[in-house]
């Protein structure tokens, strides 16, 4: 019974703790982002891997959806005889949520744990010991680009994973179903709020951007210095990350306070 | 870590494509609400204006003027819906037209139709459209539809609606 309350306590002692550390890791790399030196090839590296390599990947899925959600709306809204809404189904729905949460959580996939694995490879093999030798401080050597890239990217990728859906709602909507072209673009155009939904979803997406990054360099950074400690901060960094997403999804919803 | 004329240019493209659909989602989608101009204010009282909302079209024979700015109870105690309007300032607008609320379709958005008249003398910025149409609030409707025929079959007045 003792044992069970120790351990108990142990665990919330553990958790705050981590809490903490992540907290002030946070913290350095807001103050290595702003105060110099500037690294921006190594920004410009780091936007390239998780940027222009998660293209592809942001593009085809922003396609799919697009094309998923033209068809479910316009089964639905067809029965009320309003097909000429299937605009602002798809842009509405991509635009407040899909377009920033599945980007999220693909660019978790995609890049974030490509992250946690490489920082936690660079840990087992100590590498970064070797650049602490050199005096070169490895959270703004390695681990600030990596976050820094990928929280620049998230907003971009989203826009284009929007853009993509909308076209791929089009392609389904007006090619496939015969909704006119006119109708899809004026219904989506008179539908969308700048301030409540565009906003909304930058907001988001920028938000997000900067939970996946901390999260993966963080739980790369302080990996386990061997493979199973590579291994668990990868699956680590792609659970917690996409789990955060999807909380702070809400939060942001709610307190950004949607219109009717 | 070195310069790479290739990476460069990718990073380049993925940077300025991701601006540019940032840039089409707030302007073409987020701010296409009213491009046309604006600058005639007129005011119109409704007895009743059902789901009128801001930022509804306002309609010359099917073609967008303007827009409604803002609604709010009439200031002079009568308990009418008072709705302003931003209308296109080239537009010479008689002061017998008529402002009726009207819906696109049976269960579409509603939107404020005017109907200019003939007089010859143009309503000023800041005028008082005088003629209005209420909303048709179709509860309302199927209630006296639901009247009339009970009141032909049984002698209770306005006893209908129940089923």
């Amino acid at each position: 019974m003792l044992e069970f309350v120790r351990e108990v306590g142990w665990r919330t002692v553990d958790n705050v703790h981590g809490l903490g550390g992540i907290a002030l890791y946070g913290s350095r790399l807001v103050y290595e982002t702003l105060a110099p030196p500037y690294r921006l090839r190594r920004l410009l590296d780091e936007l390239y891997n998780s940027g222009v390599l998660s293209l592809a990947i942001i593009c085809t899925s922003g396609t799919a959806v697009g094309f998923v959600l033209a068809l479910q709306g316009y089964n639905t809204l067809v029965r009320f005889g309003a097909e000429q809404s299937v605009g602002a189904v798809v842009g509405l729905s991509l635009i407040r949520e899909l377009g920033p949460v599945l980007t999220a959580l693909l660019v978790t996939g995609r890049a974030g744990s490509a992250i946690a694995a490489e920082i936690g490879a660079m840990v087992a093999t100590e590498q970064l010991d070797g650049l602490r030798m050199m005096s070169v401080d490895p959270v703004d050597y390695v681990t600030q680009p990596k976050a820094l890239g990928l929280a620049l990217s998230m907003p971009l990728l989203t826009a284009l994973f929007i853009v993509f859906g909308l076209f791929g709602g089009y392609l389904v909507g007006v090619g496939l179903l015969g909704v006119d072209a006119g109708v899809y673009f004026s219904s989506l155009e008179n539908t969308i709020d700048f301030r409540n939904d565009v906003l909304g979803s930058v907001l988001k997406s920028v938000v997000f951007g900067m939970i996946v990054g901390l999260i993966s360099t963080w739980r790369g950074y302080t990996a386990a210095p061997n493979s199973a400690g590579v291994s668990a901060a990868t699956t680590g960094a792609v659970v917690q990350a996409s789990v955060a997403t999807l909380m702070f999804d809400y939060v942001i919803t709610a307190l950004w306070g949607v219109g009717i | 870590m070195n310069r790479s004329p290739i990476r460069d240019l990718l990073v380049g493209v993925f940077v300025l494509s991701g601006l540019a659909a940032l840039a089409y989602l707030s302007i073409q989608l987020g701010g296409a609400t009213y491009s046309g101009p604006g600058g005639l204010t007129l005011y119109a009282s409704f007895d009743e204006i059902g789901g009128l909302q801001k930022r509804a079209p306002v309609v010359i024979g099917g073609v967008k003027v303007g827009q409604v700015k803002n609604i709010q109870l009439s200031s002079d105690g009568s308990f009418r819906a008072r709705v302003t309007m931003d209308i296109d300032m080239t537009l010479k607008i008689p002061d017998d037209t008529q402002a009726a609320v009207l819906t696109q379709g049976v269960l579409g958005n509603q939107y404020v139709g005017l109907t200019p008249g003939g007089s010859d003398t143009l309503l000023a910025d800041g005028g008082e459209i005088a003629y209005t149409q209420s909303a048709v609030v179709i509860e309302r409707l199927i209630g006296k539809v639901i009247q009339s025929l009970g009141g032909g079959k049984d002698d209770k007045s306005g006893g209908g609606g129940g089923s």
